[in-house]
C-alpha cells in the first residue's frame, strides 16, 4: 500500500529522465559520467563497475527505478577494456528509462552482482556469464543457463565463429559441417556485406582452403562413424561457380 | 587367497528399528523431472521438481533446449535479413514481433516519425491481431492443461480464421515476415478489411461462449483461484511484464505508458487483476482480447489512405517498375539489398507490448547495415525466472495450472 502511494505521488509530479539522470550523477559524481543522449534515450557511463550495486540501489530506492528491464553485455573485441555491461532501468512510477553502462576488462572478467537490488537480475546475469563469460561476484547461483554444463566456449564473444567450434570433448561440445556447407549455393556468413558473401564472387583460393579444411574434418568423422556426407575436396586452381 | 571379512550381525531389536525407519518415508525428498517434452510445458521447458510427498519444495527450471543463437546470427547479417528470424521468436504472434523489430531499427535510424499513417494503422492491426491469436492459443492450451478440452476446439476454430487472414495478408500462415524497415512488405489486399471486420464480429461471440465454459466452471475455478499468487511487488522485483504483471494489480501497459504507433489516438482499457492468481491472469487475457477487438474496429474505421512505405529508396526498396526503368532506383535497390540500410552509430532500446509482455530490442550499432550487438529482451525468459520462487509450496498438479496461466513460448525464451 505504501508503495502504490509513492507511485501515485510520483505520477502527480512528473520528472524528466534528464533530471533523474542528473540527480544520480550528482550523488556519484566521482564515477558517473554526464548523461549522453541519443534518440531521446539517456546513457550514464560508470567508470568503476565495482560501484554498480551501490548506484543501482540508490537509483531504485531514491529515484524510483523499481524495474530492471534488462542487462546485457557487449564484446568490444580488440579494444580495452573488452566487455561492456549495459543495464536498462525503468520506473513504473514516473515511466522513464535510463541506461547504465560499465566496462569490465578481460583480465578481470568480473563484476559485482545486482541481484540484491532486483531479483530479476538473476537470470540476466547467468545469461551474460553463459554467453559472454563475464562472472558476477556474489551471484546466488552462477551456472550456465542456455548452453549446457561443461560447454567450453562463450558463444557471443566476437572471436567465436558463427559456424561453431570443435572441442576436445566431443561428447560435451561438437559442431560438424552442415550437409550443404561449402556447397555452391551456400553463402558464408559474417562477411562485410552481401557482395562479399555471395557464392558467385567468392575467391576460389580462399574457398578451397576452407572447403578442404571441412573435408578433413569430415574425414575424421568418417573414421569415427564410418560415413561421410557432402562433396569431396576441390583443387586450389579451380575457378568459382560463376 | 581368501579374504577375511567381518560381518556385523545386528541384534533383532536393531533390525526392527532399521526396517521401521525404511518404511517411514516421511521427510524424504523425491526428485521429479518434468519436461522437456511434457505437454504442459508448451515446448521444451524442463523443470526439476523436488517433492515432499506431493508438495513441491524446490523447483529448478532448465532452459535452452530451443537455443538457436539468434543474437549471434543477427550480428552476421543486415537489419532487413533478420526480419524472418523475428517470426521465430514468439512463434504464436509473429506479426507482433515483426512490428517490434522494425520499430526498433527505425528508432535507431531516426525515421520513426516519417512512417506514413496508413502503415502505422496497419501495424496496430497486425499487433492486435497477433495478440488475439496468441491469447486464444494460450487460453485453449491452458484450459486443456487443467482438463477442459472443449475450449481448445473453440479457440482453435477462431485461430484458424486468423491464420487465413494472415495468409491473405502476408502470403504465409505462420512465418509472416510482413513488416519492412520504413514500411510494410505490401499494402492490404483488396477486401481484406471486410474479412477482418467479419472476424472481429465472430470472435467476440466465440469469446462469450468460451467464457461460459470456464469463468464459472467449478473445476476450473477450484484449480486456478488462489493458485500461483504473485504480489505486485514481487512481480516488479522479478521483472514480469504483460498480462502476468497486470494480473498482480500493476497497471502498466507500454501502449499507454510509452505510446507508440497510433495507440494514443485509439480508445482502449488496460484490464488489471486484483488477486494475482492464475484465475486473474485468465480473466485478464479474455478482457485483453475484447479490448484488442475494440482496437481493431477503431483501426478499420480510421484507416487512412495513402502510401505504406517511407518514400526513400535508401530505406525501403523502390517500386519494381521504377527499379527496372530508372537508374537511380536501380542503384538504391542494389545498395539496399547488398549492403542494407545505412544506420548511424549509436544505441537504442525499444520495448513493445507483445502478447506475452515487453519484447525489447537493444541495438548497438557502429554504423552501416549490420548491428554490432542485438539483444532481444524476451518476455517469456524474464517471466519464467520467477518459477523457482513461485512453485515451492504448491502441489504437482498446480504446476500445470501455473505454467498454463503464464502463457510462455520457449522460442523467444531460448532465442
Amino acid at each position: 500500500m505504501e508503495k502504490s502511494g509513492l507511485i501515485s505521488l510520483l505520477t502527480l509530479t512528473p520528472v524528466t529522465a534528464l533530471e533523474l539522470a542528473q540527480s544520480l550523477k550528482a550523488k556519484f559524481s566521482d564515477v558517473v559520467s554526464d548523461p549522453a543522449e541519443f534518440r531521446g534515450e539517456l546513457t550514464l557511463k560508470i567508470s568503476d563497475a565495482e560501484r554498480l550495486p551501490g548506484i543501482c540501489a540508490v537509483a531504485k530506492k531514491d529515484l524510483g527505478f523499481d524495474y530492471l528491464v534488462d542487462i546485457t553485455s557487449i564484446d568490444n573485441y580488440g579494444d580495452d577494456p573488452r566487455f561492456t555491461l549495459v543495464y536498462h532501468l525503468y520506473g513504473y512510477g514516473h515511466g522513464r528509462y535510463l541506461r547504465l553502462k560499465a566496462d569490465v576488462s578481460e583480465e578481470k572478467g568480473e563484476a559485482p552482482t545486482v541481484t540484491g537490488v532486483w531479483r530479476t537480475a538473476d537470470w540476466h546475469e547467468r545469461e551474460i556469464y553463459d554467453m559472454m563469460g563475464v562472472r558476477f561476484r556474489g551471484h546466488p547461483d552462477l551456472r550456465r543457463i542456455i548452453m549446457w554444463p561443461g560447454y567450453p566456449y562463450y558463444p557471443l564473444r566476437k572471436d567465436f565463429p558463427l559456424a561453431g567450434r570443435q572441442s576436445d570433448a566431443p561428447e560435451v561440445a561438437f559442431s560438424e559441417p552442415a550437409p550443404l556447407a561449402g556447397g555452391p549455393f551456400v553463402t558464408i556468413a559474417g562477411g562485410k556485406d552481401t557482395i562479399s558473401r555471395e557464392p558467385r564472387v567468392r575467391i576460389p583460393e580462399t574457398d578451397a582452403i576452407e572447403m578442404n579444411a571441412r573435408v578433413e574434418r569430415r574425414q575424421d568423422l568418417k573414421g569415427a562413424r564410418g560415413q561421410a556426407h557432402g562433396p569431396g575436396p576441390i583443387d586450389k586452381g579451380r575457378k568459382g561457380a560463376g | 587367497m581368501a579374504e577375511l571379512r567381518e560381518i556385523e550381525l545386528p541384534d533383532a531389536g536393531a533390525r526392527i528399528a532399521q526396517a521401521e525407519e525404511l518404511q517411514d518415508l516421511h521427510g524424504e525428498k523425491m526428485v521429479l523431472n518434468m519436461g522437456p517434452s511434457h505437454p504442459a510445458t508448451h515446448g521444451v521447458l524442463r523443470i526439476v521438481l523436488e517433492l515432499d510427498g506431493e508438495i513441491i519444495t524446490k523447483a529448478t527450471p532448465e532452459i535452452g533446449y530451443l537455443h538457436r543463437g539468434d543474437e549471434k546470427i543477427a550480428e552476421n547479417m543486415t537489419f532487413t535479413q533478420f526480419i524472418p528470424y523475428t517470426d521465430r521468436l514468439d512463434y504464436l504472434a509473429p506479426l507482433a514481433n515483426n512490428v517490434a523489430y522494425v520499430m526498433a531499427v527505425e528508432k535507431l535510424m531516426g525515421i520513426s516519425q516519417q512512417v506514413p499513417p496508413r502503415c502505422q494503422f496497419i501495424r496496430v492491426i497486425c499487433a492486435e491481431l497477433a495478440r488475439v491469436s496468441s491469447h486464444l492459443l494460450g487460453l485453449g492450451s491452458y484450459a486443456m492443461d487443467v482438463g477442459a478440452m472443449t475450449v481448445f476446439l473453440h479457440t482453435f476454430t477462431e485461430r484458424e480464421k486468423i491464420y487465413n487472414l494472415c495468409e491473405s495478408l502476408t502470403g504465409a500462415r505462420f512465418t509472416t515476415s510482413y513488416t519492412r524497415i520504413g514500411g510494410l512488405a505490401r499494402d492490404l489486399p483488396p477486401g481484406w478489411t471486410d474479412q477482418l471486420r467479419k472476424f472481429c464480429n465472430e470472435v467476440v461471440v466465440d469469446l462469450d461462449e468460451t467464457e461460459t465454459l470456464l469463468t464459472r466452471n467449478r473445476i476450473f475455478v477450484d484449480r486456478t483461484q488462489g493458485v500461483g499468487v504473485i504480489s505486485g511487488e514481487e512481480a516488479i522485483d522479478y521483472g514480469l511484464s504483460g498480462p502476468n504483471l497486470r494480473g498482480s494489480g500493476i497497471e502498466h501497459d507500454l501502449r499507454k505508458a510509452q505510446p507508440y504507433l497510433v495507440y494514443d489516438q485509439l480508445e482502449f482499457e488496460v484490464p488489471v487483476g486484483t488477486a494475482g492468481d492464475c484465475y486473474d491472469r485468465y480473466l485478464l487475457r479474455i478482457e485483453e482480447m475484447r479490448q484488442s477487438v475494440r482496437l481493431l474496429h477503431q483501426c478499420l474505421d480510421k484507416l487512412p489512405g495513402g502510401p505504406v512505405n517511407v518514400p526513400d529508396g535508401k530505406i525501403v526498396l523502390p517500386p519494381k517498375d521504377r527499379v527496372l526503368t530508372k537508374m537511380e532506383e536501380l542503384i538504391h535497390h542494389f545498395i539496399n539489398v547488398t549492403q542494407g540500410v545505412n544506420a548511424p552509430a549509436g544505441e537504442i532500446y525499444f520495448g513493445h507490448e507483445n502478447p506475452k509482455g515487453e519484447l525489447g530490442f537493444y541495438i548497438n550499432s557502429k554504423g552501416g547495415g549490420t548491428p554490432y550487438r542485438l539483444k532481444i529482451r524476451s518476455p517469456s525468459f524474464v517471466n519464467l525466472s520467477i518459477l523457482p520462487k513461485l512453485l515451492p509450496g504448491h502441489m504437482v498438479s498446480d504446476v500445470v495450472a501455473i505454467l498454463g496461466s503464464f502463457d510462455f513460448v520457449m522460442g523467444e525464451c531460448d532465442r
